[in-house]
């Protein structure tokens, strides 16, 4: 039950879009596929629904351990038993929610009352129990995508495809459904992969990372180990580092946090922490400027030897008698950076 | 309060400005006629006489050509639609070389000179033509290949431009949740393109039972629809109660007609801009609309091809003399013995008529549609609108030549003695083109986000400058095309014209006709060759229109 895609190149009249792109998905995991806008990671989530011909590459299918490689590249996408979920849902404009989702059903001749069932059981897992009448015209965004991804399981695929699931959604509901996502992705135990911009998302859903960049997959694996290690100071930014220190300027940091030496350094914008007294913090530096956020304050430093860095003071309110231009101590946080 | 009562009043006046002159002539040249001519029907004597419409109805010659005008105006429908949907297909969804030129071919046949279309079937199936083996010479089935051949542009038209631009996410969706091809097109695509093909399926109907020419032609005496027998009526049995009469029925059978397509009418969210489909190269899967698309061009092109190759032929020979008597003054051996004047003046006067009757129904429709798409501000003001949009449509559904004859009776004499002025034929051109330019512009100045006009404003344009940065860049294209359609609507105008040419005056296809009406080989021979000619114009202004690439036939 693994997904095997080995070598797959996709273009577009002529330009390459996707390329030479090789991707495991184990049974039960979600892959998530991270990468900016324009990047080939949506190409390459049609390319394995079957949407868009490869010039190049093989996408097979591992039913189990020791099992044949089922070859699917040259299968149409209807009988692949992918599911593809569209970053706006794309329900069926002239049918209710319980239409929508029953269609995949409808499709394969389940008995009436055996698809009612499963019907209802879809909405109840995806949150919307008696929302079956409804026109997909009434629903609000969130509510469409919801219908959508209980479309995709009614299909009960073997391996689900979500295009951007939550990015047409405004930021605190696409938090929530983030969350929810992972929970109904877990209780229906489906192999997905799901392609996303935001590294939050793809943080908050799935436990596999692949990073794509200019139809490149520059890195893959765990959610947490890719984390960990970004394979360079472009993916480490990408995933949310604030910045890269490389060489000479990564010394003093990685010293500070009591590291080696290394060849750069990704930091988050945590990673250094204003020293609650001062003498104590492992690095000093000049402050540039600062701003208070709700959370906490934000301060940009200028390290000799470093250069610019941020840094952030743990309680609200302004520090106590800091103003630009005079000096201030920090502490590494060493969980919070990454040695590139 | 009081800003924006004022403010409330100049958008009325405005309204009103806009609409005046299109309503004036409206009234004059298009209600006043059509109310002389049921007036002069239903009041013989100058007394209301409804037991006499009532007998005109229940004639079993009227019970026989009403029933003959619906199945054969259904007839032409369905096989428009079926065969116009699989060419829709390949026209717009598929690429392929050639593609433009073959939808420009299949274009051509919607502006030819419906006497021309009559002439050209005729070629084709009488004795000793290449179908004669069909027996199929004068028949109803005729009629409605004629019919067919005339409207499958339409339906290629409009239904093209609706599934060129239709999303292909949802069907690749359904095909993502297991769909294959047959269940893609029953679950997503039939119920995307059902309003287009039911919109173009009314407008049809409307013109296959209002079709006069072709019928007249091909029909004669002995099968005719309620159009034509307004004609004999009119023209021959000088019958007019009963012209009359029918005339009524024919109005309120269009009317609804108009009213239901109006209602199945789906305005497009001028919000959501139009993408159209990339096309894809055809596959193995496209055969069959593939040569069904063939053999539709194959049956358009017969007719057209029977014509030219019967315009070249004179006593068994390959000849041009049917063409050098074109040009020839009458009464001198040469010319033919029907005409008063030579078929090149014919063609002048029809080119001259044709760019008055255009820049008249062009400016008329430019105004009607900008009253039309004005964003309304409350329920009423959107009545009266759609109620504006809807009385500029009629001139569809009347018959051309109730409004002939209209226009004879009612300002042939004072107080509006108009009778032999030179752009009273234009003037009942225009008015039968005006539907088709409305229905052109109208979907493009809806289809202006209202947001960029008001964005225009807000950066500190005049309302002018909005409408230079705003509206022409969308409009200027659609607006060429109408006018090529206007003028090849007016060029091949036959129904009112017929009536109100004067005979020293007359266009190319009152002259083919009256050509066709009379006996000899050159007359028929002459016939021929300046449909030729007629048929080569139109088609020279349509393709020039087709480069253009104006979206559709209008949104019907």
């Amino acid at each position: 039950m693994t997904l095997r895609v080995r070598d797959l190149s996709v273009s577009y009249d002529g330009a390459p879009a996707v390329r030479a792109a090789s991707l495991e998905v184990p049974a039960g995991s979600t892959l998530a596929v991270l990468g900016p806008s324009g990047c080939g990671k949506s190409t390459l989530l049609r390319a394995v629904a079957g949407l868009e011909p490869p010039d190049a590459g093989t996408i097979g299918w591992l039913a189990g351990e020791g099992a044949e490689v089922e070859d699917l590249t040259r299968v149409p996408t209807h009988r692949r038993g992918f599911a593809l979920m569209f970053q706006d849902g794309q329900l069926f404009p002239q049918m209710t929610v319980g239409r929508n989702v029953a269609y995949p059903l409808r499709l394969r001749r389940t008995p009436v009352a055996a698809r009612r069932h499963r019907t209802a059981e879809l909405l109840d897992l995806v949150g919307l129990q008696g929302y079956a009448d409804r026109l997909p015209t009434t629903l609000s965004g969130g509510e469409r995508q919801r219908v959508a991804l209980a479309r995709s399981l009614a299909a009960d695929p073997r391996l689900l495809l979500l295009d951007e699931p939550l990015s047409a959604l405004d930021a605190g509901l696409r938090e929530r459904l983030a969350a929810d996502l992972r929970d109904i992705l877990r209780a229906a135990g489906t192999t997905t992969v799901l392609v996303t911009h935001d590294h939050e998302e793809a943080y908050a859903v799935a436990d596999r990372l692949a990073v794509m960049r200019d139809g490149v997959v520059v890195q893959q694996g765990a959610t947490a180990e890719v984390w960990r290690h970004p394979h360079d100071a472009a993916t480490a930014l990408f995933l949310g580092y604030a910045r890269v220190l490389e060489r000479d300027a990564a010394t003093p940091v990685l010293a500070a946090a009591g590291l080696g030496p290394a060849s750069a350094v990704a930091l988050r914008r945590s990673a250094l922490v204003l020293a609650e007294h001062p003498g104590t913090g492992g690095l000093s530096g000049r402050v540039v400027s600062w701003r208070a956020t709700p959370d906490q304050v934000r301060l940009v430093l200028d390290v000799p030897g470093v250069g610019e860095v941020d840094a952030v003071a743990g309680s609200s309110g302004p520090p106590v008698g800091l103003a630009v231009g005079d000096e201030a101590q920090v502490t590494v946080d060493p969980d919070r950076l990454a040695v590139v | 309060m009081t800003s924006a009562t004022s403010t409330t009043t100049r958008r009325l006046a405005t309204t009103a400005a806009l609409a005046a002159l299109p309503l004036a002539v409206l009234g004059l040249f298009f209600l006043l006629p059509v109310a002389g001519m049921v007036d002069r029907g239903l009041r013989p004597d100058g007394v209301l006489d409804p037991g006499a419409v009532l007998e005109v109805l229940m004639r079993p010659r009227t019970g026989r050509v009403v029933w003959f005008t619906l199945w054969t105006a259904t007839m032409g429908t369905v096989v428009a639609v079926v065969l116009g949907l699989p060419a829709a297909y390949v026209l717009h969804r598929l690429r392929f070389p050639g593609r433009g030129l073959v939808r420009a071919a299949l274009l051509v046949p919607f502006v030819l000179p419906t006497v021309v279309v009559g002439v050209a079937f005729d070629l084709l199936l009488r004795d000793g033509g290449p179908l004669a083996g069909l027996g199929l010479a004068g028949t109803p089935a005729a009629i409605v290949a004629g019919l067919v051949f005339f409207n499958v542009a339409v339906v290629v038209r409009s239904v093209g431009a609706t599934w060129e631009g239709l999303d292909r996410r949802p069907a690749e969706a359904a095909a993502a949740l297991g769909a294959g091809p047959w269940q893609v097109w029953w679950t997503v695509t039939v119920p995307a393109l059902r309003p287009a093909v039911v919109s173009a399926a009314s407008v049809v109907f409307l013109f296959c039972a209002t079709a006069f020419g072709v019928v007249l032609v091909i029909g004669g005496v002995r099968y005719a629809s309620v159009e034509t027998e307004i004609y004999l009526l009119t023209a021959n049995l000088l019958d007019l109660q009963a012209a009359a009469a029918l005339s009524l029925v024919q109005l309120l059978a269009v009317v609804a007609l108009l009213l239901v397509s109006a209602r199945l009418r789906t305005t497009a969210d001028p919000t959501r801009s139009r993408v159209v489909a990339a096309p894809r190269r055809p596959a193995r899967g496209d055969l069959v609309p593939v040569v069904l698309t063939a053999l539709v061009l194959l049956a358009v092109a017969a007719p057209i091809a029977a014509l030219v190759v019967g315009s070249l032929r004179v006593d068994e020979a390959w000849s041009l003399a049917s063409y050098r008597a074109l040009g020839a003054e009458p009464g001198d051996g040469a010319g033919g013995q029907a005409l008063l004047v030579p078929v090149t003046d014919a063609l002048l006067n029809s080119l001259r008529t044709a760019v008055d009757a255009t820049w008249m129904s062009v400016l008329l429709g430019l105004l009607v549609a900008a009253v039309v798409t004005r964003r309304s501000r409350s329920r009423a003001e959107r009545r009266v609108r759609s109620l504006l949009d809807g009385l500029f449509m009629l001139p569809l559904g009347v018959s051309a030549v109730t409004l002939g004859f209209g226009f004879l009776v009612t300002l042939g004499r004072p107080p509006l003695e108009l009778r032999d002025n030179p752009l009273l034929v234009p003037v009942a051109q225009a008015l039968v083109a005006l539907p088709l330019v409305v229905r052109t512009l109208v979907p493009v100045l809806a289809s202006v986000d209202e947001r960029l006009r008001q964005a225009a404003a807000s950066l500190g344009a005049t309302p002018a400058r909005a409408l230079l940065a705003v509206d022409l860049p969308v409009l200027w294209k659609p607006l060429v095309g109408a006018a090529g359609f206007a003028f090849a609507v007016s060029l091949g105008e036959f129904g009112a014209t017929s009536f109100l040419a004067r005979p020293d005056h007359p266009t190319v296809p009152v002259v083919i006709f009256r050509l066709l009406g009379n006996p000899g080989e050159l007359n028929y021979g002459m016939a021929l060759a300046a449909s030729v000619v007629l048929a080569a114009t139109t088609a020279g202004v349509m393709l020039a229109v087709e480069r253009l690439r104006v979206p559709s036939l209008g949104a019907w």
